[in-house]
């Protein structure tokens, strides 16, 4: 059976009615989400969509994705051939055989060699899901099914051509293996007498193989091929450290606990999804035994999505919960509040979903809406409104870390920065040796300073990540009317907590603050002469440096401290294996620092192992809470003798001591 | 039935410093709290709400600012919230300002329902006295049980509430017949979380006010007229400001070794 118009062109009309049918169905589930802007800046749109989708940048980003790179790249090169393929099929008479020899040998040599290097390449990837795939649940039907397609569709297209040169004259058969060296090497293959029989076979293969892709694309996670590429177009321009603001009105409710809560973006991401399991394996909860996976939640949406569409877009009630124990299609309490807001996953994934956000506005609806968390958690809501801090200090003991020291109040249009000292650099009594530290420094330094003493109050980071965006949203109007009021515009933070909520969430408050992280400043302080060091400190023995999330991955500090202690030790710290965007929480973000974690091991001690895995005899952090979970950590695993500092106390004992 | 609970506004204490000249307490700018106590006797109402269908009701006395006490009260869910509001009540001692509270609570009986339980806090932490409670069973004449830790039992069929109560190093099972006014100690349950509806609608929904006009009670029995307690003093105790010895961060071997010399030479370590 040759290639037969009447009977090819009703399958193709079908296909790609089943195609369209799949696209409609999923794509008119994004009317359902909520506005959201992402329209804005299209130039930079293009341009980040050209680099990291077509260009491919984060899926290279790990060595397997080369892998990807050859098997996408391809398809776009072999969009050619297979378009023609289709035309050919209805109208006999298209054929790239008809362009001339200059671009059609050249063209043929290329589709030769891409459609090999695919070949390979999905053998590679189907070998790699046997024997190690990215994680064990990878070993899908799916995966299978749509490898199995393209191998067949690029065995048929050597088929085809094979075939085809099989019955070539002399002259003709010479110039084809020449420009088609793999279907030229086929076709040694092929007796001239089957030649007829193999091209109509192949010919068909190729179409049932490719009619099916198409039916197949729109209802499997392959639809990623079509909306990866829009996914990264609509990407948060900025780092996507923050959460949206939420309107307090009365009526409402609050946070997210249905699908149709979440933005069109949201949902788009569920449909971007392909499943790599990147996130997962960077996932602190993750990798620790939590029940938390990043590339659950996100696949959970996607089919809470689909099985409740249709009755969402009739105006009914969803059947199956977001939120709850249901299985697929619901997310779980537990990994909900699972989540440390490190953004690993939001750093790793290729096509750039936010999971991070979405987890918060299910916090939301638990905090806001039912009142249900984590019992231990009462204290601190409780104390953050009433007392504005974690502990429920009394805001009067907020200036006891400086009682021994002439610290002066920032003073309106006289004081240059606000020190910002933080709930843990004023009331935690380790951390309050960094703030002592700090006052020291920036003394030496000779700049202009001051404190808001009695009158500061906690940023309210924790709860914002913990879904209480009530008691935030009052917190940081507070703040903002502060800060407005006293004419703060340059604020010094130690903590990094502190340090991206001033700069990133206050923002959302009409609050445009220069907030510089201390380790930043000192370094600049060093750098313009302020801060003159004649000898380095030889007390810190060997270091090494953890990266906090909300300094580096949050906010893209990687150098400053780096170099600071390379200043003030005389060596650059070790490096742990995890380090700078792709280095490990300590556990305590996202509100996790005042939960209790009973599941699995525990993230502090992961990584405190991962740190001491280098031998220092310092280890370096530029946060208090991974101040805290260091210290902890290094207690129950019994390394005496370890340290930890502050950054800004090694600099101290370089420069003071 | 319905569940009357007595709430007071309180400053936060912890944050509450004496003038040293008038011997009175510096309240500017201290918040105030819902005394501590009062949120776990609410909590219990709205869970013998949430077990029984009863109605519940808030009741404070105080000054106008009190209000924000009671939309605390209705955003956890209470049904009825009254502030007990007039100059002449001011300057209250526990006796007139139990006679104010169980007027309002005579109040709520005829023109809202049958009262079955008076819920207190067992004492608050400004005065400290304890002694409202008791004052307003008295004044009604109501069986009281005091330091309640739970209730053990409650039969509405029959009438009935047994209860325990934590004393000292022992607890006592009571059984008393309604009404009953209960003070309740902390152990008694975990205070709820407002959910944010329910706190935006407390917001805007205004709280009744009663004043005398509305209580009608003899001038001489409320606030500073009839009170006979006088507070003729209030002070801190002075004490020796202590001094920082050793540091524990730098040393922290030989700051326990000292510590340790210090507390041998008081004779303060078992050995």
């Amino acid at each position: 059976m040759t290639p037969n118009p009447t009977i090819f062109t009703p399958l193709l009309i079908a296909s790609l009615t089943i195609f369209a049918w799949g696209c409609w169905k999923r794509f008119s589930l994004l009317s359902l989400g909520k506005p959201e802007e992402r329209f804005d800046n299209v130039g930079t749109r293009i341009g980040e969509m050209l680099l990291y989708a077509f260009g491919q940048k984060r899926v290279l980003a790990k060595p397997f994705g080369i892998n990807h790179s050859i098997i996408f790249w391809s398809f776009l090169i072999l969009l050619i051939a297979n378009t023609e393929f289709l035309l050919h099929g209805v109208f006999p008479w298209i054929s790239l055989m008809k362009l001339p020899d200059g671009i059609l040998l050249p063209l043929l040599l290329i589709l030769d060699i891409v459609s090999l290097l695919a070949l390979t390449a999905v053998i590679i990837a189907a070998v790699r899901r046997v024997i190690s795939p990215p994680y064990p649940e990878a070993r899908t039907f799916d995966a299978f099914f749509i490898l199995s397609l393209i191998c067949i569709l690029m065995l048929a297209y050597f088929g085809i051509n094979a075939a085809k040169i099989s019955r070539m004259q002399e002259g003709a058969l010479v110039l084809a293996k020449t420009w088609m060296p793999v279907s030229g090497a086929a076709a040694g293959l092929i007796s001239p007498e089957s030649g007829a029989a193999v091209y109509s076979v192949a010919w068909w293969a190729h179409a049932f193989a490719l009619l099916a892709f198409i039916c197949y694309l729109p209802y499997s996670k392959h639809m990623h091929i079509m909306t990866a590429i829009p996914n990264c177009f609509f990407r948060r321009l900025e780092k996507p450290n923050t959460v949206p603001r939420e309107d307090f009105t009365v009526g409402k409710t609050f946070g997210v606990d249905r699908v149709d809560s979440y933005s069109w973006k949201d949902l788009l991401d569920s449909f971007s999804c392909t499943e790599c399991g990147r996130c997962q394996k960077v996932c602190p909860a993750s990798i620790t035994g939590k029940p938390l996976n990043p590339r659950a939640v996100v696949h959970d949406i996607k089919v809470n999505l689909l099985e409740n569409g249709a009755l969402l877009k009739k105006g009914s009630e969803p059947q199956i919960p977001l939120i709850g124990d249901q299985g697929e299609g619901s997310v779980s309490v537990e990994s909900i509040w699972g989540c440390t807001t490190c953004g690993a996953c939001m750093e790793a994934c290729p096509v750039f979903i936010e999971q991070m956000p979405k987890i918060i506005q299910m916090r939301r609806h638990l905090v806001e809406n039912e009142a249900e968390f984590p019992e231990e958690l009462l204290n601190l809501f409780e104390n953050m409104e009433g007392r504005s801090n974690p502990w429920g200090i009394a805001p009067s003991e907020r200036t006891k870390w400086c009682s021994q020291l002439q610290i002066k109040p920032f003073e309106k249009n006289t004081t240059e920065y606000l020190f910002y000292v933080g709930c843990a650099g004023s009331f935690d009594s380790r951390n309050k040796h960094v703030s002592v530290a700090m006052a020291q420094l920036l003394d030496k330094a000779g700049i202009s300073w001051g404190i808001l003493g009695k009158d500061e109050k906690c940023c309210g980071d924790s709860v914002r990540r913990l879904g209480n965006e009530f008691v935030f949203d009052k917190m940081a109007r507070e703040n903002v009317e502060i800060f407005k009021e006293r004419g703060v515009r340059k604020v010094i933070t130690q903590c990094p907590h502190c340090f991206s909520t001033l700069k990133n969430d206050y923002r959302q408050y009409g609050l445009e603050l220069e907030v510089i992280h201390h380790s930043e400043l000192l370094r600049n302080l060093v750098q313009d002469g302020y801060l003159k060091l004649d000898k380095t400190t030889s007390e810190m023995g060997d270091t090494v440096f953890h990266d906090s999330c909300y300094l580096g991955r949050h906010n893209d500090i990687y150098d400053a401290p780096r170099e600071l202690l390379q200043t003030a030790t005389g060596a650059a710290p070790k490096e742990m294996e995890r380090n700078r965007n792709n280095a490990f929480c300590c556990g305590a973000g996202g509100g996790r620092m005042w939960m209790e974690e009973h599941v699995g091991e525990r993230i502090n001690l992961t990584r405190v192992k991962e740190a001491l895995e280098e031998k220092p005899d310092t280890i370096c952090v530029a946060c208090p809470y991974c101040m805290t979970m260091f210290e902890d950590g290094l207690k129950d695993v019994n390394a005496a003798g370890v340290k930890v500092r502050d950054v800004a106390e090694v600099m101290a004992e370089a420069l003071l001591r | 039935m319905l569940i009357v609970v007595c709430i007071k506004q309180v400053p936060d204490t912890t944050q509450v410093q004496i003038d040293p000249v008038t011997n009175t307490l510096i309240r500017d700018g201290i918040p105030f709290i819902v005394n501590p106590y009062d949120t776990h006797a609410l909590e219990e109402a709205l869970r013998l709400k949430d077990r029984f269908g009863c109605k519940v009701a808030a009741i404070s006395m105080g000054p106008p600012n009190a209000e924000a006490t009671l939309k605390k009260a209705l955003a956890l869910g209470v049904d009825h919230a009254i502030l007990l509001s007039d100059r002449v009540f001011g300057g209250a001692d526990t006796l007139a300002t139990s006679n104010v509270l169980s007027a309002a609570i005579r109040k709520l009986q005829s023109d809202v329902g049958e009262v079955g339980l008076v819920l207190c806090g067992k004492q608050t932490i400004d005065g400290d006295t304890a002694q409202v409670g008791p004052g307003i069973a008295s004044r009604l004449n109501y069986q009281q049980l005091t330091l309640v830790d739970k209730i053990v039992e409650l039969d509405l069929a029959s009438r009935k509430i047994r209860v325990s109560r934590k004393l000292e190093g022992r607890h006592e099972i009571v059984e008393a017949p309604l009404p009953v006014m209960m003070t309740v100690v902390r152990e008694l349950n975990r205070p709820r979380y407002p959910k944010v509806p329910m706190r935006l609608a407390a917001a805007e929904a205004t709280v009744e006010v009663w004043n005398n006009q509305v209580l009608k009670l003899d001038e001489q029995k409320i606030g500073l007229k009839g009170s006979p307690t006088w507070v003729s003093k209030i002070f801190s105790p002075d004490r020796a400001s202590g001094e920082i010895l050793g540091d524990g961060y730098a040393d922290p071997d030989g700051t326990a070794e000292m510590l340790i010399e210090k507390l041998l030479a008081k004779d303060m370590l078992p050995i």
